[in-house]
């Protein structure tokens, strides 16, 4: 699970932030306002100030928010100049969007906000639908509008080409002021709410975030996308009454209570309309009392009332969003929210502490019990009275320092207050901007803040805090502008920054101060400081000091480390946690302490691996087997090894036909074979009309054992070299899958001990992956591509590796990485074994849980008639109203199950917008008639229409892989390495799910995760990468053509520019492989194709020649070894789609081969070569190359 | 660095070299010859001497023939304790192979229990293996086996089958990771000069400081005598599956990788050889 924030905001304001694997609350530092309320998603943090402007922190990623702009500069033919900027009086602008309706000359694109910057300036596109065009970019047409084409004809009149310019989202991680919009709004903001983005996966990153002004109306911002984080406007939703707080789900609901403490609801949210349609009421939950607090996700709507109670609504979801009935709970809260997958948090009214609400799962959702989040703040580990006279000598400096000669240093002031009141720091700001607010939460109710709060007076300095400078600049604007009087170097803000983050660092470790419990900007930088020790603590602190010139002296003193913080609001909306969580925030350090012990000891491969007491042990057991057993090795054993044999009753697709499940009894009898190894014979008895006959296999023949889960029967596949021919393996079935799996497991030990095969997959090892997601392993021997006789293909050994992936990839150096059907990246962890693999046959210290999601579809079909449309009722010829993909099986909403018992349900039904080929507002396609190509839009000619539904589906296994956060990808590629090479970092490039071209930092033998992305510009998303040995690296766009990143090399990881290569005629390609010197490339009609003419000095090759039709996926080895999963290879008995072939007589003078080789499969959907890298025995020139020992083993093979 | 899993199967292959000699009082046809076997550590005399009865029978008449049992310079052997045990006790620091009397006669029927047949030695298996898992499960985990579970437990000992043991056995030897180890790690500690047979008590892996309690811990407990002090002349081995493990070995490490196949863990506390 990738870590994740919660957020919190304490009773002064200042902004939390607690990391799912973290032990502390982390101060969000560079904050230098105090915020009031916070709301979060996964990708950003919204806040309000308490300046009362909306402020946006956008989490920084490798992947930077990038937008591009473009426009089109349109052209005409006249006869005297030729092509030149005057057009005719009808015609489009010279400067204009696609449609040539918009003027857009280049002048008029601004930035949104002083957040973005330009990347650089404009370029013209040369790339028209993946071909290239002339140096220039120009497309000619006849007239507009019209088709271009890159070719300039005779009636060519009019040209356009297409100008780009890339701006960038530049103030990540820090909070952003979301300019205010021209037409001031009416009041300030009280309260805001994100979510909704469930609800559309289009735009990417789209959020809905509504807001609640002051006088109690409710607002929605615009536009909230990946590419727009900040939103575009503020639309005002007129509520029916005064709303005081408001809340949004993941999904579609959005409820929000009135100030009379009734609770309205939205209605009609969906994907065309994100802000809904109307409001619909809700009684609070007691007729005496009101609410005050509401939290939503979605399935769950979770209220506060006036007296603190909780109370949780059944029966809610998207078709019900009102709900049926109120249930009280347990525990006195102010607030509420609900977080990612429903979970909760709240702060209780007692002793303001953030709670968890422990046990909500969907079938549970409103959980079991609260549980409090009892951890420090950071900073707060240990109180040193160290930092405490570092504080008292800054003051003295301060205390000289004064300089604002408006500033007013009273203490006392703000005793008047009630000490309800802190809570909200403006209140003490009578600046121009400011205002006094009216907390509408409880906080009139919280019960223990003391009043003890260093207060600032001065108006002009109010007003310098909250003017429209970014807070970065204010503090900057101040500092500057005081006189350097200090012997120190005051540092300039760069530096302070710098200082600052170190001084984190100083704290976690050293521990700090108690934290201040109250500060404006300035101060807060200066108490950051403050926290750490040694000169240069003194000299950041002295300055910042001086340039606030308020401070309270006595602070130190009123929270002491016993003191625990008191929250004020919490929003888990980006936090990503179930009851299944592994978290460490209510655990004591003790505890930890005790956790580490534990696992050290459980743990094999950890420090405690090299503890003297087991180093002992091992030395004295090896010893003993010495003294007590090598002399005496002629003696007899005690117990003779015998015949092992397990039995059990199974079922089994017989052999003839017709086909069928046939009750047989299966039994495995194991014995020691040749050289210790043990063997089995595998038998299958069944009747055949009455008489007893049995089928057998030996163990080892076995090259595969295939778990074939489905939703009805638990079966796996058995193949030998021979079944593997056939394309028909022996299939048999367990009565439940855990007898499946009990078999898998022994079975597939059996087979390894029989080829000796132990441990972790070696680095040269070649990995596969079936449609399922099921990995398996080979290890090559070096007669796999031995010239001229290669082992055959079906005699490969694989076994499985658990976890499950949909793609893997793999270097000589053993680096592998994976990713998942839901795009999560993952990396080997060197074990081997996990899933049903259990003890013996499965590593113990690097196996870790693995999950993944992935969508099941159906489709709805109907067919028009006359009277009454489009209906449910089809021809009697027709398909199944709700069908697969196909239309040949009936699939209904409800009588779908997940693809077998390892995937459970994780959504409900929903209509698939995503489709190839687009859909309408509801996802309809229509065709002319079924089966057909189907359109987005509705003709004459269309009688028949369909829809696709989706259903989310999560599957949990183990396996060794770890998870690399947090960009989802779509492909990846690691640089194939030569046996010897010794490379100190590996290349990996990678597209994310988006198709952002990345290329992977720090990735080494000791941290094959690497350790950040960089993000390498395109002009479109791509949707393959390969790098080759000589870190040549390609790529296919998402429009099919192929791309050679130049100048790539170990100083320049990124390379420094694409080369455009167009795809080959009329094909779109959708996958590269590149290994030594090779280039292939699938397309989408299956076609593979060489690239020839590739040489060193012209690295991006000439043209394209066809290798092969039916290929679904390449993958080129560092030896230039060309594997493939081929569709429809046809074998003796049946046809399998999705085979793994070996192309046979690769050379370095033949790089293109001469026939396929057909190995295991069908439903194999991934193979990658990529880290065999073991040089085939010379069977030619026997006297100077000495053959490999597997090779000598090897039979010599009859010539055919 | 080998696997804690290589402990594993170094301790179940663990074998002693013994020469059975036939007790010379015996009636005999003609002279018996000595006979030479490698005894598993980890496994019971009853269970792997059939060949050693075999090859005496055939010198002696039917009639001479009283129930088998087994001697070393003087010591009748529990056939209940593990050879391993039996031989760190008695052996340790002997030259091998170990010679063992047999004898025919004579059943000491004071220092042995009766063993009829194997189906007692199972008995007396499984219901160690079950005194174990109460300490260490509250018997919750033996008692979800099934009966063939526990028979394969008992095969896998009884024809030295690694895998088909530890294929169940390492249901036995699971916790809770936020328990940090077992209820109570079973053990006996086995000492040569005592009447008393061994010392069994309640002793919990983690101390209540939350701090992994270590064989010497235990020791210090149970047996103070066998630690040495400072300044002193090491007096006593302790002994496990023949090696002297270093005293801060985690206690429940020790508990899950060095017990016997009946899931306890027996310690051998035997005077340092004089020489």
């Amino acid at each position: 699970m990738p870590v994740s924030l919660l957020w919190a905001v304490d009773v002064y304001g200042r902004v939390y932030s607690l990391s799912t694997v973290g032990q502390q609350w982390e101060h969000c530092r560079n904050t230098h306002l105090e915020f009031k309320r916070v709301t979060a998603a996964q990708q950003c943090c919204w806040g309000i100030g308490c300046d009362n402007s909306i402020y946006l922190n956008v989490h920084a990623s490798d992947l930077p928010v990038r937008y591009q702009e473009d426009t089109y500069e349109n052209q005409r033919w006249n006869p005297v100049g030729g092509f030149s900027e005057r057009l005719l009086p009808s015609d489009r602008w010279q400067w204009s969007d696609i449609t040539g309706l918009q003027h857009q000359p280049m002048a008029s694109f601004q930035l949104p906000s002083s957040s973005w910057e330009w990347e650089g300036d404009w370029f013209v596109d040369e790339n028209l639908d993946g071909e290239p065009t002339e140096k220039e970019g120009w497309t000619y047409a006849m007239d507009f509008p019209a088709t271009y084409t890159k070719d300039k004809k005779w009636n060519s009149c009019v040209r356009r080409r297409r100008w780009l310019r890339y701006r960038r989202y530049k103030d990540m991680d820090t909070w952003a002021k979301i300019p205010s919009q021209q037409t001031a709004l009416p009041d300030p903001f009280s309260d805001i709410s994100c979510g909704g983005w469930e609800i559309s996966e289009e735009p990417r990153g789209r959020l809905s975030l509504w807001a609640v002004s002051l006088q109690g109306k409710v607002w929605f911002r615009e536009g909230i996308s990946h590419h727009n984080p900040e939103g575009s406007s503020w639309v005002e939703v007129p509520p029916p009454g005064e709303v005081v707080q408001i809340s949004c789900g993941p999904g579609d609901l959005v409820w929000a209570v009135l100030w009379e403490g009734h609770l309205i609801v939205r209605e009609g949210i969906s994907r065309d309309c994100p802000r809904g349609t109307s409001w619909a009421e809700v009684e609070s939950p007691s007729p005496q009392v009101g609410a005050i607090h509401v939290a939503v996700g979605v399935n769950v709507v979770w209220a506060v009332t006036k007296d603190n109670k909780v109370w949780f609504r059944r029966g809610v979801n998207s078709h019900n969003p009102c709900g049926s009935g109120w249930i009280n709970m347990v525990g006195e809260m102010i607030m509420i929210n609900v977080g990612l997958n429903d979970q909760v948090w709240a702060i209780s009214c007692e002793d303001r502490l953030v709670y968890f609400r422990q046990g909500v799962t969907s079938s549970e959702l409103s959980g079991k019990t609260w549980k409090a989040i009892s951890i420090p703040r950071d900073g707060e580990r240990s109180h040193s009275s160290a930092s405490a006279n570092s504080q008292h000598s800054a003051g003295c400096f301060f205390s000289s320092e004064v300089r604002a000669p408006s500033v007013v240093s009273d203490a006392e002031l703000d005793l008047e207050h009630p000490p309800g009141d802190v809570a909200i720091s403006n209140v003490t700001f009578p600046g121009p901007d400011s205002f006094v607010d009216a907390p509408t939460n409880s906080s009139s109710s919280q019960p223990c803040v003391k009043p003890n709060i260093p207060k600032v007076t001065s108006d002009s300095f109010i007003s310098e805090l909250v003017s429209d400078r970014k807070p970065a600049k204010t503090s900057g604007g101040v500092e500057s502008a005081s006189p350097a009087v200090l012997e120190e170097v005051v540092p300039d803000e760069g530096e302070a920054d710098v200082l600052s983050s170190n001084s984190d660092v100083t704290i976690t470790g050293s521990g700090g101060p108690p934290d201040p419990q109250w500060s404006n900007v300035d101060l807060e930088e200066a108490q950051i400081q403050n926290g750490q020790t040694g000169a240069v603590a003194d000299s950041v602190d002295s300055c910042s000091l001086s340039s606030v010139a308020t401070y309270s002296l006595a602070m130190e003193d009123q929270y002491g480390v016993d003191e625990h913080p008191l929250w004020a609001w919490v929003s888990g909306g980006g936090c990503s946690v179930d009851s299944h969580s592994q978290l460490n925030w209510f655990s004591c350090s003790l505890n930890t302490s005790m956790l580490q012990s534990v696992q050290s000891m459980s743990l094999s491969m950890t420090p405690a691996q090299t503890a003297a007491w087991r180093k002992q042990i091992f030395e004295q057991l090896s010893e003993r087997s010495k003294r007590e057993m090598d002399n005496f090795r002629h003696y007899e054993q005690a117990i003779e090894q015998s015949v092992w044999v397990k039995k059990g009753a199974m079922q089994w697709w017989r052999d003839w036909k017709p086909h069928k499940w046939m009750d047989v009894h299966f039994a495995l009898e194991q014995f020691s074979g040749a050289e210790g190894h043990k063997d089995g014979i595998l038998f299958i008895y069944y009747n055949y009309y009455e008489e007893k006959k049995y089928l057998h296999a030996f163990i080892n023949e076995v090259t595969i054992l295939v778990p074939v889960l489905n939703d009805s029967k638990h079966t796996f596949a058995i193949y030998t070299p021979e079944r593997t021919k056939q394309r028909w393996p022996i299939r048999v079935a367990a009565g439940t899958e855990l007898e499946m799996y009990d078999w898998l497991a022994l079975l597939s030990v059996s087979c390894c001990d029989s080829r000796g095969i132990y441990g972790s997959p070696s680095k040269q090892a070649i990995w596969s992956i079936t449609c399922k997601g099921d990995i398996f392993v080979s290890e090559p021997s070096s007669a796999l591509e031995a010239m001229p006789y290669p082992t055959p293909c079906d005699q490969m050994f694989w076994r499985q590796v658990g976890g499950h992936l949909r793609l893997v990839e793999c270097n000589s150096l053993g680096i592998v990485w994976g990713i998942g059907f839901d795009h999560t990246a993952w990396v080997h962890t060197g074990g081997y074994g996990g899933g049903f693999f259990q003890g013996l046959a499965s590593s113990t210290d690097n196996i870790y849980t693995q999950t993944d999601v992935k969508s099941v579809y159906i489709y709805e079909n109907q067919r028009w008639n006359p009277v009454t449309g489009y209906t449910n009722r089809g021809l009697p010829t027709d398909r199944y109203m709700w069908s697969d993909a196909s239309g040949l099986r009936e699939c209904t909403k409800t009588g779908t199950k997940p693809p077998s018992p390892q995937w459970t349900w994780v959504s409900d039904w929903a209509v698939d917008y995503s489709v190839s080929g687009g859909t309408d507002r509801e996802g309809w396609q229509y065709a002319a008639d079924f089966p057909a190509s189907y359109h987005g839009f509705k003709t004459i000619k269309d009688f028949v229409r369909r829809r696709r539904w989706a259903r989310r589906c999560k599957l949990t296994t183990t396996g060794p892989w770890q998870e690399i956060p947090p960009i989802p990808l779509s492909d990846v590629t690691i640089l194939p390495c030569a046996a010897q090479s010794s490379v100190d970092t590996v290349p990996v490039w990678a597209i994310s799910n988006k198709g952002d071209v990345l290329c992977r930092l720090g990735v080494t033998l000791l941290t094959p995760a690497g350790t950040s992305w960089l993000h390498v510009g395109t002009d479109q998303p791509f949707k393959s990468i390969s790098v080759g040995a000589a870190s040549q690296v390609w790529g296919v766009a998402r429009d099919g053509s192929a791309f050679y990143r130049g100048s790539v090399s170990g100083l320049n990881p990124a390379g420094d520019c694409w080369y455009h290569i167009p795809s080959p005629a009329k094909q779109k390609l959708k996958q590269v492989s590149v290994g030594r010197t090779s280039v292939y490339t699938v397309d989408e009609n299956g076609n593979l194709w060489y690239r020839q003419g590739v040489t060193p000095s012209y690295p991006q090759g000439s043209s394209w020649e066809h290798i092969s039709n039916n290929v679904r996926k390449v993958s080129v080895g560092p030896l230039d070894q060309l594997w493939i999963i081929a569709d429809k290879v046809q074998g003796s008995h049946s046809l399998s789609c999705g085979t793994v072939c070996h192309r046979l007589g690769v050379q370095p003078m033949e790089p293109k081969g001469q026939s396929w080789d057909y190995g295991i499969g069908g439903g194999w959907d991934h193979i990658t070569v990529r880290g065999n890298s073991m040089e085939p025995p010379r069977i030619c020139l026997p006297s100077m190359t000495e053959p490999s020992p597997r090779a000598a083993h090897t039979p010599p093979p009859t010539a055919p | 660095m080998a696997d804690d899993k290589d402990v594993l199967r170094d301790v179940w292959f663990g074998r002693i070299p013994t020469c059975f000699t036939l007790n010379p009082d015996e009636v005999t046809e003609r002279e018996a010859e000595a006979y030479y076997l490698l005894l598993p550590r980890v496994s019971y005399l009853p269970v792997v001497t059939d060949k050693v009865k075999k090859h005496f029978l055939k010198v002696m008449r039917p009639e001479d023939v009283e129930e088998m049992w087994f001697e070393y310079e003087g010591t009748p052997l529990k056939w209940h304790y593990p050879i391993g045990v039996l031989f760190d006790l008695h052996a340790s620091n002997t030259v091998l192979p170990w010679n063992i009397t047999v004898h025919f006669k004579n059943f000491p029927d004071q220092d042995l229990l009766h063993c009829p047949s194997n189906s007692i030695v199972e008995a007396h298996f499984m219901s160690s293996i079950k005194e174990a898992d109460s300490l260490k499960h509250k018997s919750q985990v033996v008692n979800d086996m099934q009966k063939k579970d526990h028979k394969q437990l008992w095969m896998g000992l009884q024809n030295d089958k690694f895998d088909q043991f530890w294929a169940m056995n390492r249901k036995l030897m699971e916790y809770p990771t936020e328990d940090g180890g077992f209820r109570y790690i079973p053990f006996r500690i086995y000492q040569t000069l005592s009447d008393r047979p061994f010392i069994q008590k309640l002793f919990r892996p983690v101390s209540p400081d939350c701090n992994a309690h270590t064989l010497g811990d235990l020791l210090k407990e149970m047996y103070p005598d066998a630690l040495t002090n400072d300044g002193e002349q090491k007096r006593y081995q302790v002994l496990i599956h023949g090696i002297e493990p270093l005293l801060e070995t985690p206690l429940q490490w020790l508990s899950e990788h060095l017990s016997h196949p009946d899931n306890f863990l027996h310690i051998c506390v035997v005077p340092v050889p004089t020489d």
